[in-house]
Formats: C-alpha cells, sequence, structure tokens
C-alpha cells in the first residue's frame, strides 16, 4: 500500500468516526494521554480525568456507596439520644467514629468531597458540552462519508430517475419527517433527534441547580419546635421556642412576625379490630394571625400532611399528648399553682409521664421550699387490679377514663443548678417525698378529686387539656428545588426516550443513464427502529425514484471499497447490491 | 375535644382477599411446574437435535457441532451478499443481514445493527414442550386475574388503595410484574422464556408477604394520610415490578453471555447448562431489552423519589433528612444513574454495567424491605 493510500485510509476513518458520534461525552482517547510536561500539563491532564466520564461513573458509584453508613449508623441530627446509647455500646469504636464523623456521614468532610467532585466534575463537564452542541446545531449535519456500505444501516438500488430529481425529492421527503438536512455534491446529510442532547443537557444542569437550591435550604433555613396547650397561644419568637435550630443566614433576628392559638385538639382512633387504639385522625384547630397585630385572627386547621402556611414559614402538626390541669395551694389557702402541665407519652394507648413542679410560694414550718409532684396519667386508666404487674397505665389513647396517679416531694427542684433539666423530669434527688403513716404518700386521682399535703395545703386534678407539638420550619429553597426536579424529570425523559439518528442519500447517475441511489443509516445501538425507518424513507424515495428492474442485478458499478480494504483514491464509491443469495435458515 | 371512630373495615371483603391471594399462589405454583416441565422437555428433543448434527459431520468437533446445531435452531435473520467492485476491478463480497424490506429492495445491516440470533426458546421447538408453554401461559394468566382480584378486594374492604402496608404493597408490586408479562405477551412479544424466573420470583414474594408480612385489613394512622402517598407508592411500586423484570433479563443476559462467549471460544461443554442456555434470546437481545426497561422506568423511580420528598415536605418540615428509606432510595437512584452512566462509558459496557443492574436491585429490594425490617426510621409504612 502506498502512503498514499495510508493518508486516505486515516482520512475515510476520521471521516467516519465522526459522521459516527452521536453524542457530546468527552472522548476516551482524549483524555487519557497526558499533554505536555511541567505543572500546567499535569494540571491540563488531572482536570480531563475529572471530568472524564469514567471519573464520573467512578464518584457516583462512591457517592451511593458513603450513603450506607448513614442508614446504618445513628446519625446525631435524627436521634441524639441513640448515638448517646450507640457511644456507651461500643467503647472502642466510638472515638474513631467520631473522627470520622460517622454520626453526622452527610455533612462528614469525605461525603462532601466526594459530591463536591462530582458537581465540579459536572460543570465541567456540562459546560464544553453545551458549546460544542451549539456548535453542532449552527453547523450542518455532518456530511455523507465516501462509503455508505460501511454504516450499520443500508440500502441501494438503482433507478431510471436522474440523480439531481432523487436528491431533491430525498430532502422534501428528510424534512418532511423533520430531520435537519443540508446537501453537499451528490448527497444529502440529515439528522434528528436533537432533543436526546438538550434533554441530557438540561438533566445535568437541572442536578446542579438541585445542589444549589439544596445547599441554600440548609444556609438559609431553619426551624424550631414548641409545644402549645390548648388555650394556649404562640407567637413566632426566639424566646417561645422549647428547641430552635438555626442556620448561618436564619438567626434570631429573622423571624417573620406571627402567632397562633389553639384551640382545640381533635382526634380519633379505631376502636375494634386488631389496630383498635391506632388513630386515624389528628387535626389542630387554631386561630392564626399574620403579622404582629394577634387581634386579627384567622382560624385555621393543622393536620398531620398539611401544614398551616403562615408568614413564608409552614407549621407542622408533629406530636400530641395530654396536660392534667393541677391547682395547688399552701397552708395559707393561697392558690400558688393553677395551669396545666404537658405529660410526655409513654405507649400508643398514652399512658403519659408527668412532672408538676412549684417553684415558689410554699413554705413548710416558715421555710421556704418547692414541691415536685410526679405523676402517671392514663386518658382511659386500667382497672386497679392490673397495676400490680404493670403500674398504672392506659388502656386505651382517647379519655375515657381519665385518672392521674400522683406522688409528691418537698426540697430542692435543682431549677437553678445550671445542668439543663427536662421538663419531664423531676429530679428528687435533693427531695424527700411525702409520706403518711410511713407509706409514701400515692393517690389515684380522677377529675376534680384531690389530697391534702401533710405540711399543709391542697392538691386538686381538675381537668384535663390536650397539647400539641408543633415544627415550625423555613425551607427558603424548597420551590427552587422542586423546579429543578421537574426540569431534571423532563431532560431524562428527552434524554432516555429520544433517539438520535443520521440518513445520508447518495445519488449519482452513471454513464448508462441509470441512476444508483445509496441510503445509510445510524443510530445508537439501543434503538434498533433506525432499520425499519431508513425502509419507510427508502420506499417513500421509491415513489420519485422508482427501481429499476432491469438495472437491478447488473453489475458494471465503478469501484468500492470492502470493509478490510482501501478503496482507490479519487474513485466515487458505488456498491452493487446482489439480490438474496445465500439465506440460513432452518 | 376527642371522640372515638368506628374502623371502616369490611372483614367479609378483607377475608375474600385472603383466599383470592392464596388461590393465586396455588396456580402460581401450577404454572411454575408447567414452565419447569416446558424447559425440561425443551431440552430432551434439544439432545435430539445435537445427536443429529453429531452424527451428520462425523468429523467436527462437539463445539463446532454445536455451534451448527446453535446456527440451524436459531431465528437467524435472511443474509444477503453484497458484492462490491473496487477501484482495481477486483471485487469483493460482504455478508449482510437483511434488517427491514422496503419494496423490492433489502435494507442490510453489520455489526451491532444486525438482528442477534436468538435461541428458539424454552420449547426447544418441541410440541409438547410448547404445549406445555401454553398452559403455563393461561395458567399465569389465571393466576394473575385472582391475584388482581385480591388486591381489589382488599382495597375495597378497606376503602382506600391497596397498599397501605408492606403486605399489600408485595402483593400489589407483584403484580404489577405480572400484568407487564402479560401485557408483552399478549401484544405478541415472545417473551414466554421470562415466565419461569417470573413464577419463582412471584412465589417467593408472595410467600413472604402472606407469612411474615401479613397485616389484617386497617385503616391508616394519620401519616399516611396523603395523596401523595398514593402517587409515591404506587411510583414505587411500578418501578419495583419493573426493575425486577430488568433485573431477571440481566441475569439472563449474564449467562447467556457466558454461554456465548464459551461458544465462540470452543470452551463449551454443552450439558444441562448450555442446553438451558441455548434456548434463550441472544444476548445482544436481552442487553438491549433489560436497558430498554431500566431506562424507560428510571424516569419514573426519579419522580417517585420527588413524590416521596414533597410528602415528606408536607408531613415533616423537610422534604429530604437523610431517613434510612430516603438514604436507599437515593442509593438505588444513584446505581441506577451509575448503570446508565456505564453504558455510554468506554470499557463500561457489558458485563460491569449489567452487574451495576443488579446491585442497583438489590439496592431496591433492600430498602423497601430491609430498610422496614432491619432499620427503623421515620417511615412508618411497614406496619411490623
Ligand atoms: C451528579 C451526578 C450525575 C448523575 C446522577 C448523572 C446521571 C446521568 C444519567 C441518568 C444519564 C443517562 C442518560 C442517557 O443514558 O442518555 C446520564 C448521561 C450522561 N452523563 Fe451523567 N450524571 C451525573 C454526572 C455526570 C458527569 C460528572 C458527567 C461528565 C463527565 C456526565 C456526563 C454524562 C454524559 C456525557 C451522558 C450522556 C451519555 C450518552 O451519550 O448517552 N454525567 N447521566
Amino acid at each position: 500500500m502506498t502512503d498514499h493510500g495510508r493518508d486516505s485510509d486515516t482520512h475515510e476513518r476520521d471521516e467516519l468516526s465522526s459522521a459516527e458520534r452521536l453524542s457530546s461525552a468527552p472522548s476516551q482517547e482524549q483524555s487519557d494521554a497526558v499533554v505536555g510536561i511541567g505543572l500546567l500539563g499535569w494540571l491540563r491532564w488531572g482536570w480531563r480525568q475529572l471530568t472524564s466520564m469514567r471519573v464520573a461513573l467512578i464518584l457516583l458509584f462512591l457517592l451511593s456507596l458513603a450513603a450506607v453508613p448513614g442508614s446504618i449508623v445513628p446519625q446525631t441530627s435524627a436521634s441524639p439520644l441513640n448515638v448517646a446509647a450507640w457511644h456507651s455500646n461500643h467503647k472502642s469504636l466510638a472515638p474513631l467514629f467520631d473522627k470520622l464523623g460517622m454520626f453526622h456521614v452527610y455533612s462528614s468532610f469525605w461525603f462532601s468531597a466526594i459530591y463536591i467532585l462530582l458537581f465540579v466534575s459536572l460543570v465541567g463537564c456540562i459546560i464544553p458540552r453545551t458549546w460544542q452542541f451549539v456548535g453542532v446545531l449552527r453547523a450542518k449535519p455532518p456530511a455523507a462519508p465516501r462509503h455508505l456500505v460501511r454504516l450499520p444501516v443500508y440500502a441501494t438500488w438503482r433507478t431510471g430517475a436522474d440523480a439531481a430529481t432523487v436528491l431533491e425529492a430525498s430532502e422534501a421527503l428528510l424534512r418532511r419527517k423533520r430531520f435537519r438536512s443540508s446537501r453537499a455534491g451528490d448527497a444529502i446529510a440529515s439528522e434528528k433527534g436533537y432533543l436526546r442532547e438538550v434533554g441530557n443537557l438540561l438533566f445535568h444542569i437541572a442536578l446542579v441547580a438541585m445542589l444549589i437550591a439544596f445547599a441554600f435550604t440548609k444556609l438559609a433555613g431553619g426551624m424550631g419546635t414548641v409545644i402549645v396547650v390548648e388555650g394556649k397561644a404562640f407567637s413566632n419568637n426566639v424566646t417561645q421556642y422549647d428547641d430552635f435550630s438555626p442556620s448561618t443566614f436564619y438567626t434570631a433576628d429573622s423571624l417573620n412576625p406571627f402567632g397562633f392559638r389553639l384551640d382545640s385538639f381533635d382526634a380519633s382512633y379505631q376502636t375494634s379490630g386488631p389496630a383498635a387504639g391506632q388513630a386515624s385522625y389528628f387535626a389542630a384547630l387554631v386561630s392564626y394571625w399574620d403579622g404582629s397585630d394577634p387581634s386579627r385572627k384567622t382560624s385555621g386547621r393543622i393536620l398531620v400532611n398539611h401544614p398551616l402556611e403562615v408568614g413564608g414559614d409552614n407549621v407542622y402538626l408533629t406530636a400530641h399528648g395530654f396536660a392534667p390541669v393541677i391547682q395547688v395551694t399552701n397552708a395559707q389557702g393561697k392558690v400558688i399553682f393553677d395551669g396545666p402541665t404537658p405529660c410526655l407519652p409513654q405507649d400508643s394507648n398514652m399512658t403519659s409521664l408527668c412532672a408538676i413542679k412549684v417553684n415558689d410560694g410554699y413554705t413548710d414550718k416558715g421555710k421556704k421550699t418547692q414541691l415536685g409532684f410526679s405523676g402517671i396519667f392514663a386518658p382511659t386508666m386500667a382497672d386497679p387490679s392490673q397495676f400490680v404487674t404493670q403500674g398504672p397505665h392506659s388502656v386505651f389513647p382517647a379519655p375515657a377514663n381519665p385518672q392521674l396517679s400522683i406522688t409528691g416531694y418537698e426540697g430542692d427542684l435543682r431549677d437553678s443548678s445550671g445542668i439543663p433539666q427536662s421538663v419531664y423530669d423531676l429530679d428528687t434527688s435533693h427531695m424527700t417525698q411525702f409520706t403518711l403513716d410511713k407509706q409514701p404518700l400515692k393517690f389515684l386521682l380522677s377529675p376534680q378529686q384531690g389530697f391534702k399535703l401533710p405540711s399543709g395545703g391542697t392538691v386538686t386534678f381538675t381537668g384535663v387539656k390536650q397539647w400539641a407539638n408543633f415544627t415550625v420550619a423555613h425551607n427558603p429553597g424548597t420551590s427552587a428545588a422542586l423546579v429543578s426536579s421537574v426540569l431534571a424529570i423532563l431532560g431524562l425523559i428527552g434524554s432516555l426516550f429520544v433517539q438520535r439518528r443520521r440518513i445520508w442519500v447518495r445519488a449519482v447517475t452513471g454513464p448508462d443513464g441509470v441512476t444508483t441511489v445509496e441510503l445509510a443509516g445510524l443510530a445508537r445501538s439501543e434503538s434498533s427502529r433506525i432499520a425499519e425507518e431508513l425502509a419507510e424513507i427508502a420506499l417513500d424515495l421509491q415513489d420519485s425514484a422508482p427501481v429499476d428492474e432491469s438495472a437491478a442485478g447488473d453489475a458494471s458499478a465503478d469501484d468500492t471499497s470492502s470493509d478490510h480494504e482501501t478503496a482507490g483514491d479519487e474513485a466515487e464509491s458505488a456498491v452493487v447490491h446482489s439480490s438474496p443469495s445465500t439465506s440460513k435458515e432452518r | 375535644m376527642t371522640h372515638l371512630a368506628d374502623a371502616a373495615i369490611n372483614t367479609h371483603l378483607a377475608n375474600i382477599s385472603n383466599v383470592l391471594i392464596y388461590s393465586a399462589m396455588a396456580v402460581y405454583l401450577f404454572a411454575f411446574l408447567a414452565y419447569t416441565l416446558e424447559w425440561t422437555f425443551g431440552g430432551r428433543s434439544r439432545v435430539a437435535r445435537q445427536s443429529a448434527a453429531l452424527t451428520a459431520r462425523p468429523g467436527a468437533t462437539l463445539a463446532e457441532s454445536l455451534a451448527e446445531a446453535e446456527a440451524a435452531a436459531s431465528t437467524a435473520a435472511p443474509t444477503v451478499a453484497v458484492t462490491v467492485t473496487r477501484a482495481d476491478g477486483g471485487t469483493t463480497t460482504l455478508s449482510r443481514t437483511v434488517a427491514a424490506k422496503a419494496g423490492k429492495v433489502d435494507v442490510v445491516t453489520r455489526g451491532d445493527a444486525a438482528p442477534p440470533a436468538d435461541g428458539v426458546g424454552a420449547a426447544g421447538g418441541d410440541e409438547r414442550a410448547d404445549r406445555l408453554g401454553r398452559v403455563a401461559v393461561s395458567l399465569t394468566t389465571l393466576a394473575a386475574l385472582m391475584h388482581l382480584g385480591g388486591v381489589v378486594a382488599r382495597g375495597v374492604s378497606a376503602g382506600r388503595p391497596p397498599w397501605g402496608n408492606l403486605y399489600e404493597f408485595t402483593c400489589a408490586l407483584t403484580l404489577v410484574a405480572v400484568l407487564l408479562f402479560l401485557g408483552l405477551l399478549f401484544s405478541g412479544r415472545d417473551v414466554r422464556w421470562l415466565g419461569l424466573p417470573l413464577t419463582t420470583g412471584l412465589l417467593l414474594g408472595l410467600g413472604l408477604a402472606v407469612t411474615v408480612l401479613y397485616t389484617a385489613s386497617e385503616q391508616l394512622v394519620p401519616a399516611l394520610h396523603s395523596y401523595w402517598l398514593w402517587i409515591h407508592v404506587s411510583g414505587a411500586m411500578i418501578c419495583g415490578g419493573a426493575f425486577y423484570a430488568g433485573a431477571i433479563t440481566t441475569i439472563m443476559y449474564l449467562c447467556r453471555d457466558y454461554y456465548e462467549v464459551a461458544l465462540a471460544s470452543g470452551r463449551s461443554k454443552g450439558g444441562r447448562w448450555a442446553d438451558i442456555c441455548e434456548r434463550m434470546p441472544a444476548a445482544a437481545t436481552l442487553d438491549k431489552l433489560s436497558y430498554r426497561i431500566n431506562a424507560f422506568i428510571f424516569p419514573l423511580w426519579t419522580f417517585t423519589i420527588i413524590a416521596g420528598a414533597i410528602w415528606a415536605e408536607a408531613a415533616w418540615g423537610h422534604y429530604w433528612e437523610w431517613d434510612p428509606t430516603e438514604t436507599w432510595a437515593f442509593i438505588t437512584w444513584v446505581a441506577y444513574a451509575c448503570y446508565l452512566h456505564a453504558r455510554a462509558t468506554a470499557g463500561w459496557k457489558g458485563r460491569r454495567a449489567a452487574i451495576l443492574v443488579l446491585i442497583a436491585f438489590a439496592c431496591f429490594l433492600f430498602n423497601s424491605y430491609g430498610v422496614s425490617i432491619f432499620i427503623n426510621g421515620k417511615h412508618s409504612y411497614a406496619g411490623l
């Protein structure tokens, strides 16, 4: 083979490979070679590696692997208690896990490193691809390769119509089928399915937008929780929250003014069947105001899946419970405590633990002291005969027989000891229990019942209210995340369901006046429709370029190539197609 | 104010539902046996073909004979000779496969675009085996009708869509898989070879459902009162059914691919395994089908996760909290994205991509069952 021949061979291979490139994905060869030496060369090489498909694939895989531990090891954000339990159960592993950030996997350095690298890779991938795609849109579809027979799908026939007519007819036909087409010399190049690339780019861009929206939510969002008892009001102020989690741009000063009053709490439960007691409905009925004027109230309802939107925030109903109302008087008959105390539910029947703390106003033998009562409240108290094994407990979550089992202490509540205390716990380490005849004082009270304290005064269980726990969430990036995820889905649909394909038509009239028509098609291997599509086009084209039967078997074409051999240089490619000769069938 | 509500559960219908599910399982079992017999008898007739091939060419090696028998048995498309004349006057003849017809003109293909040579199917051309295969399909249809009845009765009994707990989810998911299979079959696609692995999975899934996961028909806890739930869970279910079909196809692809490679390199030893693989569709067909199923369902899976996020936002005030169920849905999503990427990455097509599909499906399964059973998250779905 001559040098000349080899040149034309390479040229042809280039031509074919550019015609066969159906996506703007970075090509593999390009990313493997180190270009130049020195720092710049290595940087460029590193960048190419990072933005290559292979590295993107590896990073994606690592991302899914890295997400696993967070679902197995308890996470501080979800349950600090479980983290503490884990700490005490795995004494030797815990310090290592702490160092690795295993208890906050999704904000750990390694998890962040993976997704940041992935998104850098993504941006580094999108920009050149978008640019390249714009170039593709502005250029004409790639010209017909010289030897169409080498393309994956191919058809040819001979016709009496002249080449110009055939080309005109095929261009019109392809346009009608919404191919973008252009004519160059004796051939027409056409392409369709650009929406695939558009969709793919849109999808990847939407992923970046989604990440930005997530980050924005993290940085500018925040939340707080608060327990509100029926009849009480809450206004959106950091001092009123039981718990407040701010973020970089959402602090105590950024709270929107609004508030609401819990008018009543409504619940219903299944009364029969194996799931008796399971809740079927919860609703908090509220009156709320937007702005700082509590007198302009609107009434609303907060259900489990239907938060209240007010002041740009959402108010969610997250838990509920009971709050027995207790009245305490001192030896002088003065009311020193009167109000509901939220109790913490322990089981699905709402057996609840109560801690009632009376800080001021009580004196025992002239000495100031504090009172504490610990109780078990049950909306439907079990029969006392069952207390022997389980203690006082509830048998149904709705108040059919509300009772409070209560015992009292006096001494120091240790509220000012500096150790943060749960409102549900009573620290009795510095208190003494009231006794009667050396027995701890203990009563089972129904509403309106009470008892006398041994050192003077009374305790009365006056009634029951319900409380609801609300989460007030400020999530500013939510709609941006939603919009970008919808765009991502639309992009995916375009990317996965649209097929990008090219069709070329060449028509050459020989010296004998007979025209050879060649059609070739190219699509990704996932699309098997290309052969059928080419057949349809060929059939339609035969209306203007009917098959010339007499010329069909004529093998007088000038020249062409095979798969393995190089075509002659200036040779015009024409292909003869014989009628079926071999047929391997059963 | 608190009041008591009566559970509006129709126990009679719930019982009918249970009976229908058990009956469907029994019929699936018979269908499973019929599919098994189809593969078995189809194999016997194959032995006859093999020995014919061996006697036809005494000098041939076993591998060659197998290859010939294979070529003869497979439903290969006709090929034509394309004669090309070179500039120097010489001619070369190329062999091309005919993929379509445009009037009198053949549309020919080369390489990847050529229609793959599929195996003959489970029955192996044996008449008795074919009859068994038809019986199996009829039984599958009958069982699917009972299954459908069971799922509908369950929904009516509770007055809500019948996928409110893991038991119902499993019943409905398996129903989606079998309906998908029957839909493909009745739309004229030859997918009867999927019948055996499908019924195996159905029996395992339903068996797990009625034993471990069973929950009596109930109303829902308030956290599940949301139409996003129905959208989210039905999305997950449809994805599950389709991912399952995709995974089966992928496993078959791997088997067939190993067989084809062994055959091409003359390493195939024949035997039972080769006998089964030989009747499967070509590796290229299976690969393409698995890609189509997975690629088709991926946008729906994306949507399902987003619907879940919207629901979480409505219920808990955060659209994403890295709850274990959310985490595993994300892992599954990324794993499928990996697979789609792999198919576009040099050196990752074929078997490696197939392994990624299996990993992704395992993640899906773990998310649906493992997480509910082994890890306690906020999703109160399990009822376990
Ligand atoms: C954030 C992580 C990413 C996800 C979840 C993701 C997901 C996907 C999915 C699902 C597809 C399938 C569409 C199809 O098959 O046509 C796809 C295609 C593609 N992705 Fe990504 N991708 C990510 C990052 C990247 C990165 C970093 C790059 C750049 C190297 C990249 C380049 C591509 C390309 C070029 C295609 C099209 C392949 C083709 O021609 O079919 N992707 N991606």
